[in-house]
């Protein structure tokens, strides 16, 4: 429990992350069958307590982290979420809180925007009541989002909307774009999904066309030129039908780390998913020891871990390898090339299994705690 | 949050800068030191922009009190330089700025 402030002077240290993403508990009263928490989900008995959290919002700002996004599941869940977003402040990070906006009441809002919440980023499942409230699972949540908004800017805080975006509502995209207008967001992500974990089960019902694909990314680019000064449009890129992968979190444990209800310490959320990994837990490790130290972050750091392919490319520093736990789920060996990239042996076989997937009409396996707890 | 900093003119997308415009950074964007990293950054929504030294000197003068006039009379004569050429860096840099949503004309 001892962050050896010294010990930051040395060259060999890494440098410091820039993101936090805190997921505070899995909890949430949405089901969206794309969640990009793990699929073994962690139950509240295991959740850290208010304290645990605070102080590791105190070793993540020595560390040099400058942003906290409060997610979950939905964070709003924790009782504690102002004293929680108070310890952001306090340690001068900024907050973020991502959230479902179905369950904060106007005094909540009003009692975090006091306890110096920054940014609130609010997810919408689709542009009607009829898309968001069958991909989420919840009837009604589509209305308590738009009024959650309208607090939101009534309040003074600023809002982004976000969307995560597949076959069911990729059509809807120039409502979206529409909807953040009128709701007075500032800022608009528009996310595909990506396949792991609750995504990677339902491929056969979200995994949208091709032709479907690169029309909305049209789309987007159009938007984002149109609305420049008064929207800020960002995009997750889909990468199943590209020719070269996506920089995953720009490069492992370079810039951002992930902490899980239950404390572990991960490099992104889905690290989970690569077996023989060794994550660390803030209830046994300082942070910073942690983002120096932990097996999990130094896996595949930097380049030397790369194949000699990559090693070779003038990519290498660009990309970074594109995604480990791409390269896991369709080589079976996370140390292989993204098999995003055209130059990877698998790269007709991703390209024809997203074709296939985006052909199927498969019915949604919502996100769930399993029925038997652990 | 309603005031548009795209009504003074229109340059495509790009607002066109007064002298006589004030300039202010929104609530959820903050301006702060570095210290791990060193240098200044301004703290926006999913983004951070690392400051070199001489935004962070006109950024630290954006007080949403001042205007632009102001604020480059102050820099030109801290610097002792030319107040032309001032004005057209930082009416450059507080323009691109506002485009990317980060300052705001009050």
């Amino acid at each position: 429990m001892n962050t050896q402030p010294e010990a930051r002077q040395s060259p060999s240290m890494q440098p410091p992350p820039i993101g936090m993403l805190a997921e505070l508990t899995h909890r949430c009263p949405l089901q969206c069958p794309y969640c990009s928490n793990p699929v073994e989900l962690s139950r509240k008995r295991e959740e850290l307590d208010t304290g645990t959290w605070q102080r590791v919002f105190a070793e993540a700002a020595e560390l040099g982290v400058l942003q906290v996004h409060l997610s979950g599941g939905e964070p709003a869940l924790r009782q504690d979420l102002e004293a929680l977003v108070a310890s952001c402040a306090e340690h001068g990070l900024y907050s973020n809180l991502i959230t479902a906006g179905v369950n904060i009441s106007r005094a909540r809002l009003e009692a975090l925007a006091d306890a110096g919440l920054d940014h609130v980023q609010l997810s919408v499942q689709g542009a009607t009541a009829e898309v968001n409230d069958h991909i989420a699972n919840l009837p009604g949540a589509f209305d308590k989002k738009l009024a959650f908004a309208a607090e939101v800017t009534d309040v003074g805080l600023p809002l982004t909307l976000n969307s995560v975006i597949h076959r069911v509502n990729l059509h809807q995209i120039p409502d979206l774009v529409e909807l953040a207008l009128a709701l007075g967001a500032r800022r608009l992500e528009i996310a595909h999904a990506q396949y792991y974990g609750w995504a990677l089960q339902n491929r056969g019902a979200l995994m949208p066309p091709r032709e479907q694909v690169m029309e909305a990314l049209d789309l987007v680019e159009a938007a984002r030129e149109r609305l420049k000064g008064k929207l800020v449009i960002d995009a997750v890129v889909p990468d199943y039908y590209a020719r070269l992968p996506k920089p995953c979190m720009n490069g492992w444990g370079r810039q951002s780390l992930n902490v899980t209800p239950a404390g572990k310490v991960l490099p992104c959320h889905a690290a989970e998913t690569i077996p023989g990994l060794e994550f660390w837990n803030v209830g046994e490790h300082a942070l910073g020891d942690i983002w120096q130290h932990s097996p999990a972050f130094n896996a595949y750091r930097g380049t030397d871990w790369m194949p000699d392919a990559c090693q070779g490319c003038e990519r290498r520093e660009i990309d970074w390898g594109g995604c480990r736990c791409q390269a896991l789920m369709l080589t079976g060996d996370a140390t292989q090339m993204d098999p995003v990239c055209e130059l990877s042996p698998y790269h007709e076989e991703i390209q024809t299994l997203a074709i296939i997937d985006s052909s199927r009409d498969d019915e949604f396996t919502y996100r769930r705690f399993a029925r038997q707890p652990a | 949050m309603s005031a548009d900093t795209d009504s003074n003119g229109d340059t495509g997308g790009v607002p066109g800068l007064h002298e006589s415009d004030v300039v202010k950074i929104p609530r959820g964007v903050r301006l702060r030191e570095d210290k791990a990293r060193g240098g200044w950054v301004l703290l926006a929504p999913e983004r951070v922009f690392q400051l070199d030294p001489i935004a962070q000197q006109v950024l630290t003068r954006v007080d949403g009190e001042r205007d632009v006039a102001a604020i480059v009379d102050d820099l030109a004569q801290t610097f002792a330089a030319p107040r032309d050429r001032i004005l057209v860096d930082v009416g450059a840099m507080l323009a691109d700025l506002i485009t990317k949503n980060v300052l705001e004309v009050v």
